[in-house]
């Protein structure tokens, strides 16, 4: 198979003109089976491909094409691959990384927006897509005074479409809420969901960090605030259960270690936990490696493993194969079986970025809040 | 002479205004779409099908209305539910492991003189734990009964006899599908079998497995993964002698034939009669007459026409 890049390389009088031509006739980054070329049109020093793919180097040379000012750079991606990407143009000494003029595909974060490349096989899912059939939950802006924080605290409540005060239903809360609602789509998911029937109507209570890289490694008053605020907030305000078998909390990175810590701090309470490249890392001997934001979480890690306990009885966890956690998160799966734990895992090709947490729910949600489809039969 | 019509699902294919006139009834249809739920009301197409004839029996509707009113009422119910809910987690954990191995013996290759009294013993245990489940789901709802003595509660009661008056009324019963626990629950609470008795009745989906012994739920292709095949509730009884499949074709894997050996065994003598669209079973006292392409799941996993050997 010649790949087009290679097919333009030989065409005889290569020029501006058919440069236009190319890039106006392909769709980029141009995927040829599990070959993907990248390009870039402009003057520059050197151009390289920056990503967060684990197990591949982390900037990788473009070539420039002779005679013109195209750059590009052909990678192999196994089939179903998603990551995320910039460029890092070089010029007169000065770096400026930039997402790929070329590519609408755009994933947002917190931390501003990155070009996605989606390899043969990957399909975003149509249920995080709006659908106009699915009828809408709706989300109410609260206030939680004197938190175990000092102060007060935001808290969104997602209601599911046809919320009856009569009905009850199980309650998920969830770390980083605000970031799953804009990055991860997750109030469109649980209306998908919901309608689809795959998903049991929830009551959602997303709550929001000021500081999650302070408050989320085993810290004791974040476990207050969720175990012995916003839960009991819940369920004095609002229709849910109130067992543990229909509590569960949820989280993404930190936010999976703050939802294990507090299920930790708190046996019995939460049955269900949805953890999503939890940053799970730990050290069988000598020091933490990954710096000094992980201090607190290696400790509480390795005070996990020594001594687990049985935080919940049903664990749903996640992570991309292209994260550097995927040791331990693979690790965690193993270990929690063996206490005891119902543990179901799944893995994508993707890396630690908010739409690869969005791609799960599905499985996620309708494994650990099964919804009527089983009782539906039109 | 009991007449009861089982159908295929009627949203894309509408057979039941054919069954109806086949029955020769020309009065009020009372119809109930409770497994709808807050979307009861939602009946006008369903009304049309029958001739526009139909007087929605509100199941949902009166439910909510009693509870309303006699919240007493109200928590036993929700007793009720929580009890049930959780013998149901008891039986899917002993489920989960006696179908694992039932699965094992199904596949598994070998003489088989030596696999199929094991396969036998396997299924017998199963069936067991069915009827187990069942007598302890029956025990609950006659201890609700005993208990609450709620056709003696006068909410209930009056709406009760609301609906026994529809009932007399009308020349025949159709009952929609939708969610099949909600459907048998409410038909239940508002006693409206006891009306029904000698009606012709037609449903379909979830309303013809109210109808019959035992409510089996199923699904192999949820989001979740497959799920066992389980027994959800005591059935009203009306439909005799079968297991109501609706949607087969898409929720069982109807290809994978240890599976539905293992489906059909589990649940004989009752025939495991698909129920796809346009299908139809009737029922004509005590014998059951299906129509050209309505499948059952016969004894080795192969759906094979239903009307061959009707019960």
């Amino acid at each position: 198979m010649i790949l087009a890049i290679h097919r333009l390389e030989r065409q005889a009088g290569l020029d501006s003109h058919a440069v236009d031509t190319f890039i106006r006739s392909q769709r980029f980054p141009l995927i040829e089976g599990m070959h993907v070329t990248f390009v870039w049109r402009g003057h520059a020093d050197a151009v390289h491909l920056r990503h967060w793919v684990f197990g591949l180097a982390s900037a990788q040379p473009f070539h420039r094409l002779a005679h013109t000012d195209l750059w590009y750079l052909t990678i192999d991606l196994p089939r179903g691959s998603r990551f995320e990407y910039k460029f890092d143009i070089q010029r007169a000494g000065h770096n400026q990384w930039i997402r790929d003029p070329l590519n609408p595909h755009i994933a947002h974060d917190p931390f501003g927006a990155n070009s996605v490349c989606q390899a043969e096989g990957y399909e975003v899912p149509d249920w995080c897509l709006p659908d106009p059939d699915a009828r809408q939950g709706t989300l109410h802006e609260l206030m939680l005074n004197n938190t175990a924080f000092g102060g007060p605290r935001p808290l969104t409540v997602y209601l599911p479409a046809r919320y009856r005060e009569t009905r009850r239903y199980p309650l998920l809360i969830v770390h980083d809420g605000g970031d799953y609602l804009r990055y991860a789509r997750l109030k469109t998911v649980l209306d998908n969901l919901i309608h689809r029937l795959e998903v049991a109507p929830l009551i959602v209570a997303l709550t929001h960090p000021k500081n999650r890289m302070d408050e989320y490694p085993d810290d004791p008053h974040h476990a207050q605030f969720i175990a012995e605020q916003v839960l009991p907030f819940m369920e004095r305000n609002y229709p849910v259960f109130g067992t543990p078998a229909q509590r569960c909390l949820m989280g993404a990175s930190f936010g999976g270690v703050a939802s294990l810590a507090t299920a930790w701090r708190y046996p019995g309470v939460f049955g269900k936990l949805l953890l999503q490249s939890g940053s799970f890392a730990f050290t069988d001997i000598g020091e933490n490696k990954r710096g000094p934001a992980f201090d607190r979480v290696v400790q509480f890690v390795n005070a996990f493993r020594e001594s687990p306990g049985r935080p919940a009885e049903k664990v749903y966890m996640s992570c991309g194969t292209y994260e550097s956690l995927i040791y331990e998160n693979r690790s965690m799966v193993p270990f929690l079986q063996s206490h005891g734990l119902e543990v179901r895992y799944d893995e994508a090709r993707d890396g630690h970025n908010w739409e690869n947490w969005r791609d799960r729910q599905q499985s996620a949600l309708a494994w650990l809040f099964p919804g009527p489809l089983w009782f539906v039969y039109e | 002479m009991r007449r009861v019509v089982v159908l295929g699902p009627q949203r894309h294919v509408i057979t039941v205004t054919e069954e109806l006139k086949l029955l020769g009834l020309s009065g009020r249809i009372a119809t109930i779409t409770a497994g709808w739920q807050e979307r009861e009301s939602e009946d006008d197409e369903l009304s049309a099908a029958l001739g526009n004839r139909a007087v929605n029996l509100r199941l949902h509707a009166r439910t909510d209305a009693v509870f309303a009113q006699d919240r007493q009422l109200f928590s036993a119910h929700r007793r009720r539910q929580d009890n049930l809910r959780q013998l149901q987690d008891i039986y899917r954990m002993r489920l989960d492991h006696l179908m694992a191995s039932a699965t094992v013996l199904m596949s598994r290759a070998g003489p088989a003189e030596l696999l199929e009294p094991e396969r036998i013993d396997t299924i017998e245990q199963l069936r067991a734990l069915d009827a187990h489940h069942l007598r302890r789901i029956r025990d609950v709802h006659e201890a609700f009964e005993i208990q609450e003595l709620p056709g003696e509660r006068r909410a209930l009661a009056q709406h009760r006899a609301e609906v026994q008056g529809i009932l007399e009324e009308c020349d025949a019963v159709a009952i929609a599908g939708g969610h099949v626990s909600t459907l048998i629950g409410r038909m239940r609470l508002l006693d409206v079998a006891a009306g029904m008795t000698h009606k012709p009745i037609l449903a379909w989906s979830a309303g013809a497995m109210v109808l019959t012994d035992r409510v089996v739920a199923f699904h192999d292709r949820p989001p979740e993964g497959a799920g066992n095949p389980e027994i959800l509730d005591v059935g009203l009884g009306l439909a005799p002698g079968i297991v109501a499949l609706p949607h087969a074709t898409t929720r069982l894997k109807l290809d994978d034939v240890p599976r539905m050996a293992l489906f059909s065994r589990r649940f004989s003598p009752s025939d495991c009669i698909c129920l796809d669209a346009g299908n139809c079973g009737r029922l004509a006292g005590r014998h059951w007459d299906f129509t050209p392409g309505t499948l059952r799941l016969d004894a080795s996993g192969f759906p094979v026409p239903a009307s061959a050997e009707a019960a």
